[in-house]
């Protein structure tokens, strides 16, 4: 019992970290970001290479993908999805377009890794067991479960207490309402959207600690991401946060007490529950 | 209108036979993975091979088709791991731009669905990372795949005897932990195990599957440590072969023979783990002391910049030593001729020497074991060189 709450909380980090970012850029900047399972690939290169070639270390890594991801992200706002904002009518259009753009710009970024790495991202890093509770796990997935933590709760503060975290909200509310009083719109998305990606980026490089990727894994991540922001609540970092646990708690139980086999299913199981009775998210508003 | 098209017929028929004579380069393609789920086998067994055989071939100044040295323009696609998408690549390859040979696919699946628009355009598949007990009856079907790396049938009885001597030896009892993949790689052989693993009398304690793409394993490996079993056998896929094992040096799961599938035998596997999967077994094995595997294994690190795979590298190699002895032999690229020559004949490759009956060579490594750093072959069909199977002790450096 107390295994599967150990191995099901450390799993949910790992859920977390995948899908906070795109909570983030979906909520906020309203852009379906199909290339979010790349990104985050293209943090576990970077934390691979600069370990497999000059031993730096993977956490050492996460800080310097902190810069790095976030002007990325932000020039992609300004440069690339910025012209499909201005030019989308309705909300509608916005997604359709930038699943289009970003599903395109997912292709890219696969070449770009597979160039630089083919094969597997195959190092290991503090892989050191550790007695949670008696329950054996190891050292780099509670690392990587901290740092979720840390993530997932600063990111709640902010949102809630500092004033662009305020203004980020009423962005993800209403983009019209709060044009209106005086937010900068553009602005407070393109923040949104290269913060959104530092977080997933900043994931992957602590999640290649643990889990061997290859640069066309990305959609895999993707897809997870979906489900639990859909799960969650679109624009709720809370949400987020309780549907990765539920995710990773649920997947772990069915693991060890039904069947390994059947972790997908009931990962889908409970979206599909979710869609049919709270079609909104767990936290979700109501669509008005 | 018609008489146009006759002209353009007649023009098209004169600028192809004009091709045809002018032809001084043997035009070879090539469909695999680059990107999705088996890239990351792909880069490491089949790209380099190919790119090393070209380069040795034209180094040497082509093949020798008849007294003409012809050298070889390599065309090359990614199927993007998508059998729909290869399959229109290869008509791609056969009807613009007119190969004269292609290099075989990767995956089983891969062979099996393009099988039958190779063969439509009579081009000899030497497949290589492919394993199945349906060989006959693909063969008699499609007479122009030959296959190389042994049956689903053959890796299992590879593994049950290494458990069976094992258990003679009194290294492990009679109960197996077993796990696999959930898709058709690991449920064929995991069918095929539960069967043999019965008639040779042994227990399967633990008996589950994953599906492909698991993040945490923890619960899997967590179960098989709980079944006290000793051995530990696991038909698994990149990553999960990783993932296992990392699991395992976690849990310290106290087995005296651990054997994984696929992906065992990568350098990379090795230089994740370090010593610490030392006496790990796995699908496939060579010997590194076999002169010519050496050379090979040098020739591969020099060119592509890469250490060859301890396993299908070498099958994957000798593959296109037999097309490039067979084109050399038949001394035309005339495909009927090449192919027939492919089943009459024997070939001197790195493997030793390979031959054909019924479009089936029997030469192969079905099981290896990392032994301090290097994993060799420990059971194999044809092959010489096997080491003696070690047990598993613990999982510290």
């Amino acid at each position: 019992m107390i295994d599967i709450l150990v191995s099901g909380l450390l799993l949910s980090g790992t859920y977390a970290l995948v899908a906070m970012g795109l909570n983030l850029q979906y909520g906020v900047a309203r852009i379906m970001n199909l290339a979010n399972g790349e990104v985050l690939v293209l943090g576990a290169l970077a934390a691979f290479w600069l370990y497999t070639t000059s031993q730096v270390s993977p956490l050492l890594t996460v800080i310097l993908v902190i810069p790095v991801s976030f002007i990325g992200n932000w020039l992609i706002y300004r440069f690339l999805l910025t012209p499909l904002v201005r030019r989308s009518k309705t909300q509608g259009a916005l997604e359709v377009d930038s699943i289009l753009a970003t599903f395109g710009m997912s292709f890219i970024m696969i070449g770009v890794m597979v160039s630089i790495e083919g094969g597997f991202f195959a190092y290991k890093y503090l892989s050191e067991p550790i007695q949670i509770l008696g329950s054996t796990s190891s050292l780099n997935r509670l690392v990587a479960f901290i740092v979720a933590l840390i993530i997932g709760g600063g990111l709640y503060l902010w949102l809630n207490l500092s004033r662009p975290g305020v203004a980020v909200r009423a962005v993800s509310v209403s983009t019209e309402a709060s044009g209106l009083v005086g937010i900068n719109v553009p602005r407070m998305s393109a923040l949104a959207f290269a913060l959104g990606g530092t977080i997933t980026a900043v994931g992957g490089a602590l999640i290649s600690t643990f889990i061997t990727l290859d640069a066309s894994i990305g959609v895999v991540f993707t897809m997870k991401a979906l489900i639990i922001v859909i799960m969650g609540g679109v624009g709720e970092i809370r949400g987020s946060i309780v549907a990765a646990v539920i995710l990773g708690v649920v997947e772990t139980a069915v693991a060890t007490l039904v069947d390994p086999g059947l972790t997908l299913a009931s990962a889908y199981f409970i979206f599909i529950l979710i869609l049919l009775f709270r079609p909104q998210g767990l936290f979700g508003r109501r669509a008005t | 209108m018609i008489r146009r098209s006759v002209l353009a017929l007649a023009a098209a028929g004169v600028l192809a036979a004009g091709a045809a004579l002018a032809q001084d380069v043997v035009k070879i393609g090539a469909i695999a993975p680059k990107t999705g789920p088996l890239a990351g086998g792909a880069v490491v067994t089949q790209w380099p091979n190919v790119q090393l055989w070209v380069e040795q071939v034209n180094a040497a100044g082509g093949l020798n088709v008849g007294g003409k040295m012809m050298p070889i323009e390599l065309i090359e696609y990614d199927d993007k791991t998508n059998p729909g998408e290869h399959i229109k690549l290869a008509q791609r390859l056969a009807t613009q731009d007119k190969v004269d040979f292609v290099v075989a696919p990767y995956g089983t699946g891969f062979n099996i669905a393009t099988a039958p628009i190779y063969g439509k355009f009579g081009y000899p598949m030497i497949a290589v990372s492919a394993i199945t007990d349906k060989m006959d009856e693909l063969t008699a079907r499609y007479p122009n795949l030959f296959f190389t790396l042994g049956t689903t049938t053959a890796f299992v009885d590879g593994v049950k005897e290494i458990l069976m001597e094992q258990r003679d030896a009194g290294v492990i009892g009679n109960e197996v932990a077993m796990v696999n993949v959930a898709d058709a790689f690991g449920i064929e052989l995991a069918d095929r195990a539960r069967e043999l693993f019965a008639e040779a009398g042994f227990e399967i304690v633990y008996d589950k599957s994953y599906p492909l793409g698991t993040p945490d394993l923890s619960p899997v490996m967590k179960g098989a440590k709980d079944s006290g079993a000793k051995a530990f056998v696991a038909w698994s896929y990149p990553p999960d072969s990783f993932g296992l094992a990392e699991q395992a040096i976690i849990e310290n799961l106290d087995v005296n023979l651990y054997y994984s599938a696929v992906a065992t035998s990568f350098p990379a596997f090795g230089n994740a783990y370090g010593g610490k999967i030392n006496n790990v077994l796995g699908a496939g094995g060579t010997n590194v002391d076999d002169p010519k595997i050496a050379e090979y294994r040098q020739a591969h690190l020099d060119i592509t910049g890469k250490v060859a795979d301890y396993w299908a590298s070498a099958n994957t190699y000798a593959a296109l030593q037999i097309l490039q002895q067979a084109i050399e032999g038949a001394a035309t690229l005339d495909r009927d001729v090449v192919t027939q020559y492919i089943k009459d004949n024997s070939f001197d490759t790195v493997m030793g020497t390979l031959a054909f009956e019924n479009q089936v060579s029997h030469t192969f490594w079905s099981v290896g074991q990392w032994q301090d750093g290097v994993f060799r072959g420990v059971k194999g069909s044809n092959v010489e060189g096997a080491v003696e199977v070690r047990a598993k002790e613990g999982w510290s450096e």
